[in-house]
């Protein structure tokens, strides 16, 4: 009964394995565990699936066939010419996420992607990445993507400091946007779960909505995944291609 | 396949497809219908943050601000309203540049970014 009275505590974490290094705890929790399992499902399947690979593909080859097209066509039409290089790294993120966001909607796992610190620490890793691309590709001139063209000097003034916020506000746009949608789903379910649980006979209409829900959160899960990744083709392509 | 198509297997599948089709009463469809719908609500669901958080974020980094400088109520008042502008300035990029970058639509506009262009178009190049 505790757990469908209480929808937030699905996103508890817990220490399967307690493991210390003087203060620093770095145990493996089950948030550690489903990213592995995430890791070990996306590397099965595009290993697996393509390593007898037939000229007519069967369906796992398919599958993963179609994540790599998806993911190429998003890279080469948002972040435009010469961004091939980063596909490995625009895909692997793409199928973190996607898998992560799956797997969370399996009952009585664990979704990392609720929590804001793992989403952070993804977007921060886009941002930093996109910075030193940026500034690697352009040095000095990079600074320009914080100068509109052809505004007079005295808009500068105020332009500059929106520019800057409008830069530095990404990674946390990024982050809460993907953390705030797999909570809030999550959240949902559970709270008409519990309301199933509560009202006997009646459960049949809760346990309705939730049927509706999850195929809800099947899309906001790929959906997530999708803007995540495509976002990061769009940031890159400003580090690319400075005007 | 037992009725010995052909033994080419692509001609085989193509027989197969075929046969398939027909039965089911036509091409596949609604490719990119689905996809510009699922874009449709990308885009919704990324504006959505998007203003929210670029308010929410700049009121606070200026409250912090005002009471690391004794400032108060200034850095709030000014860093709201930076907030706001940035937030619509990324909103608006998001809607008008749907299909190209959230920065700078004009890329072609100018010689500017030329260099990097190039240098990005030749690596392609290579690449074919």
């Amino acid at each position: 009964m505790a757990i469908e009275l209480q929808p937030l505590e699905q996103f508890t974490i817990e220490r399967l394995i307690p493991l210390h290094i003087g203060r620093l705890d770095i145990s493996y929790t089950n948030s550690a565990l489903l990213m592995t399992i995430a890791v070990v499902l996306i590397t099965a399947l595009v290993v697996l699936s393509t390593r007898r690979a037939a000229l007519v593909p069967g369906r796992w080859q398919s599958v993963a066939e179609i994540s790599y097209e998806f993911v190429a066509d998003m890279v080469d039409t948002n972040a435009g010419h010469g961004a091939r290089e980063f596909f490995p790294f625009v895909f692997t993120l793409f199928m973190f996420i996607l898998f992560s966001n799956l797997l969370g909607l399996i009952p009585y796992s664990f979704t990392v992607t609720s929590h804001i610190i793992v989403t952070f620490a993804l977007a921060a890793l886009v941002f930093v990445g996109v910075t030193i691309v940026g500034i690697v590709r352009h040095g000095v001139h990079f600074l320009r993507l914080f100068v509109p063209e052809g505004v007079p000097a005295v808009l500068l003034v105020l332009l500059v400091p929106i520019e800057l916020l409008s830069y530095f506000i990404r990674p946390f746009t990024l982050s809460i946007r993907l953390f705030a949608n797999m909570l809030a789903g999550h959240t949902m379910l559970a709270i008409f779960g519990g309301f199933a649980a509560s009202v006997g006979v009646f459960a049949i209409f809760p346990l309705g909505i939730n049927v509706l829900l999850v195929g809800l959160e099947l899309l906001v899960a790929a959906l997530q995944a999708y803007v995540f990744a495509i976002l990061t083709c769009l940031y890159l392509r400003d580090a690319l291609h400075l005007h | 396949m037992s009725e010995g198509g052909p033994p080419d297997p692509l001609a085989r599948l193509g027989e197969r497809l075929d046969k398939a089709r027909s039965k089911g009463g036509g091409e596949p469809v609604a490719g990119p219908d689905a996809s510009s719908g699922q874009q449709g609500v990308a885009l919704g669901l990324r504006i959505g943050v998007e203003f929210v958080v670029a308010v929410v974020l700049a009121t606070g980094l200026g409250w912090a601000l005002d009471r690391w400088l004794g400032t108060r109520p200034w850095g709030t008042i000014v860093l709201f309203f930076l907030g706001v502008g940035a937030g619509m300035t990324s909103v608006y990029r998001a809607v008008t540049g749907i299909k190209t970058a959230v920065g700078y639509r004009r890329l072609d506009a100018n010689a500017g970014g030329d260099a990097g262009r190039q240098r990005a178009k030749d690596e392609r190049d290579d690449e074919e």
